[in-house]
């Protein structure tokens, strides 16, 4: 067994601390040692994008990072959206516009969508078809995945800018 | 899938990673963005039993122009190459084939040095390299070299890098102002590698080509220059014809390997495709 390095990182905002052996898959610490099963498992190839997180301030797929590449860093689940019992813009716009069906992939829509709107607070139709090519959905077809990013876009423009976090 | 069992390492510095290099040799495996290498190990097509993180050292990440050359850290990822306003305004060539390069989350982490030196014929930007007339920057123990993109590519997973070397920077000229690019790149679906690719840059001297350079991804063991093909244009106007003769001698030069994207003599034809596609592109971009 490859040494096990204790990781420590902020996950959702709480420092935490892992055990880990180094082929330790960021997805399988996320889910099965911090219980946060949010991020799914899809195809553990990279492809699908259901298991993708926010690391740093980059959407990531967590089935191709290790876990011990992870200290220090700061680690967004889908779980860290809702504040305060209230939905993030995001989660509600997939809810009002019928973002999903079975929603398997969505806590990867959402996560993936949250940084493209960082980066890109307007995006057209296009441009979300493009930067969310990396999610795979395999009910919706995207289009509602699709109008529920532009329509969280408006709700975050329109909110008071230190709630649009 | 779980890769199988290492030792991780994830040194500070280019020398400390040099020095673990040296220690543990063949048994080592340097991890840059870790998308090509850790889905291999996953397979058990690689099994290091030492992995060198170079994610933490901050000197190889980067891009600036200095005197000329635009220096990009090894280990900046396609993320940071497509956001990047200097290469926007100077090598947009690199930015255009960085966008082609499989998906979002993908690019946040694969690196421009990793998808060099791994010596995969399907990645993108080996042919880019060819295009710009790039060369890598080489270090390890014993000192550093500078070795030119061209030749640098000798087969599948195999580049002129020896085991005790790391790619710290590559090197690109900066073109020459209103210079015409275009990457043109087949793919089935978004993160898969390219049935054929084919980068262009030129300049134009009025109607004819005064500069020229094509240089061809996934059709063959390594990357292609396409040197007859750029010779049949030098000097010459890019008619209709001497793009379709220029394809032609591009795909001379095309042995694609057979796998699902199609069979030989298909990917050929798209080599020839996309050499036309980009040409006729290069062409509408170039001033002067």
């Amino acid at each position: 067994m490859g040494k096990k390095h204790t990781v420590s990182f902020k996950l959702n905002g709480k420092a935490v601390d892992v055990v880990v052996e180094p082929r330790e898959l960021l997805i399988h610490t996320l889910r099965e040692k911090l219980l946060h099963t949010g991020p799914h498992i899809g195809c553990e190839t990279s492809h699908c994008g259901a298991c993708t997180v926010d690391l740093d301030g980059m959407s990531v797929k967590s089935c191709t990072v290790l876990t011990v590449q992870c200290q220090d860093s700061d680690v967004l689940t889908i779980e860290g959206f809702e504040q305060g019992g209230a939905l993030h813009a995001l989660q509600q716009s997939f809810s009002e516009q019928h973002g999903l069906q079975c929603g398997y992939c969505t806590p990867g829509m959402v996560t993936r969508a949250y940084r493209l709107l960082k980066e890109n607070p307007d995006p057209s139709e296009e441009e979300i078809r493009y930067w969310m090519a990396g999610n795979l959905c395999r009910c919706t077809g995207y289009q509602n995945i699709v109008k529920a990013v532009q329509h969280a876009a408006k709700k975050l423009a329109a909110a008071v800018p230190n709630r649009a976090a | 899938m779980i890769p199988g069992e290492f030792e991780y390492h994830a040194p500070k510095s280019v020398p400390d990673a040099l020095a673990l290099l040296k220690q543990f040799g063949d048994a080592s495996k340097l991890l840059a963005g870790g998308h090509s290498l850790l889905p291999m190990m996953k397979m058990r097509f690689a099994q290091p039993a030492h992995l060198i993180d170079l994610g933490k050292i901050a000197e190889l990440k980067g891009i600036r122009e200095d005197g000329g050359t635009l220096r990009i850290g090894a280990m900046t990822t396609e993320n940071e190459l497509i956001w990047s306003k200097l290469l926007q305004d100077k090598c947009p060539l690199l930015v255009e084939g960085a966008r082609l390069i499989s998906d979002p989350q993908v690019r946040y982490k694969g690196t421009i040095g990793g998808d060099i030196a791994h010596g995969d014929p399907g990645n993108d930007h080996p042919a880019l390299m060819l295009a710009l007339s790039a060369s890598f920057l080489l270090r390890s123990a014993a000192g550093e070299r500078v070795v030119p993109a061209d030749g640098f590519f000798v087969g599948t997973y195999d580049t002129l890098m020896k085991a005790e070397e790391i790619m710290t920077e590559i090197r690109i000229p900066v073109p020459a102002a209103g210079a015409g690019y275009s990457y043109c790149k087949l793919k089935r679906k978004v993160g898969d590698f390219a049935t054929a690719a084919a980068a262009v840059m030129l300049r134009m001297n009025g109607e004819a080509v005064k500069e020229i350079a094509i240089a061809l991804t996934n059709v063959a063991a390594t990357p292609l220059k396409a040197r007859a093909a750029e010779d049949s244009l030098r000097g010459k106007p890019l008619t209709d014809a001497a793009i379709a003769a220029a394809a032609n001698l591009a795909m001379s030069i095309c042995d694609p390997a057979v796998d699902q994207r199609g069979d030989a003599e298909y990917k050929t034809a798209m080599a020839g495709e996309m050499t036309q596609r980009a040409l006729r592109m290069a062409q509408s971009r170039a001033k002067g």
